[in-house]
């Protein structure tokens, strides 16, 4: 595990790409991490580019500025790969993950030939099984736990278990299709390089 | 006991806030300090806090709601930030002149123009000169510890004067990081009953507020305002040390970090310092004596404090996020560098903008600061104007 994680997000303005990030930063904090979870704002609407940012550390952190060289990017949105460089800055150690109902043939062309590893997720069919809704956060942010690394698989669930619990406390259906989503992305989310 | 968790610093005021669970709280929501007022509704929705909320038509109504309120003998407090901190300005100077101490979450974001909703210093710097105590926090954690002091700080009898508790725009308010909350019991002991000697709706006492002053009388009044304001000073330090009592939390009018055998020290407000800090730790790993002077309190200014603090350094680089349009640099540039004159300090001064309307700042960029600071030592660089920090190239 390293010291410093650093995590970038790119979504479109409704998806969840903050909400995303913001909630991997509280099930890091609870796995006893010190964090960091803000979004960049701007002149931000529905569908408009967004970026959102984690930092996850075993220190204090005490930086306050956006992530130019972060350790893993996670794209919620493959329309973004024509009209954003998602992979500026990324680490060659590093790692992208993508939600994309697109293959790896498709895919791999537009990363304007990042050398480090490539995950996808089809977090649309993860969650139409799970949910038979398209919330993408939830998958990309199991699928983003499990690549970065920064807390077990165990550790993740149990805390997710316990504050979708608390969330959902009146909706054991979402609850159910919600852990059920984080399972299915674990499993789904595939290395392609 | 403290509780370890984590939330935003407008989460973190909103807990301060439900702690102190204040009389009375006008408020006109404007990013990116609509949360505040957001949660506490939700607060009293919720049944935890019996706060008697006012929603206004406007900033302006905000502010003269709070000032009836504070008057009337209730303990009262407003949330906002930029163009809303503008559209207050009159009410400002009067709720300062009337002695109130009323208490005020300013989210600190630039005024317009351009239209832009991020990060700045130019809406609380703007009122600098509205007697109000301005207190600064770098992070969540100091954003929640100065409300919690506010209270005691513009209540004191030998104050009577409001209080602003800034943060900067989504920098700190927007972002989850880890926090110590303090136990209700011991924090409510410590903020206290508000028990004000002289109020409007006190009975068998009448009395005005913000009557017109005839000019035999008005400066005498803005004498004994100015005076108030000096002896805050002295109640400031001694409610953080009574704060420090309680939380094991150390604050001053400022924090001076790694500054005390310093050659090259930066000073600066807010989240910024953060960044500076983790820049001095990578110039002393390479043997670079650079230091930092984080300028917790602005209003009072402890000018003389702090030009003692840095007396010893070879070149200072004074970090302003406000312009002043003066041609003479930024507001904390020339009011410390005034107390550097009269304190006799010769060290090289430069007057550094900076993070303007949220202009990122890097570790790096606080890297480059200090060698500049080296270079004017050396009698390698002079700036014949103030330099801007990362500004984009024609």
């Amino acid at each position: 595990m390293r010291h410093l994680t650093e995590i970038r997000w790119h979504g479109r303005g409704g998806q969840g790409a903050k909400t995303a990030a913001l909630l991997l930063a509280d099930v890091a904090f609870q796995a006893g991490k010190h964090v960091q979870g803000f979004p960049e704002y701007g002149p931000e609407r529905m569908g408009a580019p967004i970026t959102a940012y984690d930092r996850i550390s075993d220190s204090e952190i005490r930086v306050h500025s956006n992530i130019y060289e972060p350790d893993f990017v996670a794209v919620v949105d493959d329309t973004l790969l024509h009209s954003v460089n998602v992979t500026a800055g990324l680490k060659k150690d590093g790692a992208i993950l993508i939600n994309t109902q697109k293959s790896a043939v498709e895919i791999l062309p537009l990363l304007n030939g990042y050398e480090g590893k490539v995950y996808l997720i089809n977090a649309y069919e993860v969650s139409m099984a799970a949910l038979g809704k398209y919330f993408p956060n939830t998958p990309m942010l199991a699928a983003m736990v499990k690549i970065s690394e920064v807390m077990e698989i165990y550790e993740f669930l149990r805390e997710m278990e316990t504050s979708l619990q608390h969330k959902f406390a009146r909706k054991p259906e979402v609850l159910d299709g919600n852990l059920k989503a984080l399972k299915l992305a674990l499993e789904q989310v595939v290395c392609v390089k | 006991m403290a509780i370890k968790t984590r939330m935003s610093g407008n989460e973190a005021v909103a807990h301060a806030i439900k702690q102190i669970n204040p009389d009375v709280m006008p408020a006109f929501p404007i990013t990116p300090s609509t949360e505040i007022p957001q949660f506490v509704a939700s607060m009293i929705a919720n049944g935890e806090i019996d706060t008697e909320f006012i929603p206004v038509e406007s900033e302006h109504s905000a502010m003269s709601a709070t000032m009836g309120a504070s008057a009337a003998g209730a303990r009262a407090i407003t949330a906002t930030s930029s163009c809303g901190l503008a559209l207050m300005w009159e009410v400002l100077y009067v709720a300062a002149s009337s002695r109130l101490p009323i208490v005020m979450a300013l989210v600190n974001r630039g005024l317009t123009g351009p239209l832009n909703i991020n990060a700045e210093h130019s809406d609380s710097m703007g009122a600098r000169d509205s007697g109000w105590i301005q207190i600064y926090a770098e992070n969540n954690q100091e954003v929640y510890d100065n409300f919690l002091q506010a209270h005691r700080i513009a209540e004191h009898k030998d104050v009577h004067l409001p209080v602003m508790i800034c943060q900067d725009g989504f920098i700190t308010s927007h972002a989850v990081e880890n926090i110590t909350l303090w136990e209700d019991e011991p924090i409510k002991k410590f903020v206290g009953e508000y028990e004000p000697e002289h109020y409007l709706l006190k009975e068998d006492e009448s009395m005005a507020v913000g009557p017109y002053a005839v000019s035999n009388y008005c400066m005498e009044a803005k004498k004994a305002q100015a005076e108030a304001m000096v002896r805050a000073k002295q109640v400031i330090l001694d409610v953080a040390k009574e704060f420090e009592e309680v939380t094991g939390q150390k604050y001053g009018f400022f924090e001076e970090y790694k500054l005390e055998d310093a050659e090259y020290a930066v000073v600066a407000i807010g989240s910024v310092c953060g960044t500076a800090k983790d820049a001095v730790d990578k110039l002393r790993a390479e043997g670079v004596k650079a230091g930092l002077l984080k300028v917790r309190v602005f209003r009072p200014f402890p000018g003389e404090e702090m030009a003692k603090a840095l007396k010893h350094c070879k070149a200072i680089a004074i970090m302003d996020r406000s312009e002043s349009y003066s041609g003479n640099g930024g507001p904390l540039g020339a009011e410390l560098t005034s107390a550097l004159y009269h304190e006799k300090v010769t060290a090289e001064v430069v007057n550094v903008m900076y993070g303007l309307s949220g202009r990122d700042v890097r570790v790096n960029d606080m890297e480059e600061v200090f060698g500049w600071l080296a270079e004017m030592a050396e009698g390698k660089r002079t700036f014949s104007q103030y330099p801007y920090l990362g500004l984009r190239e024609a």
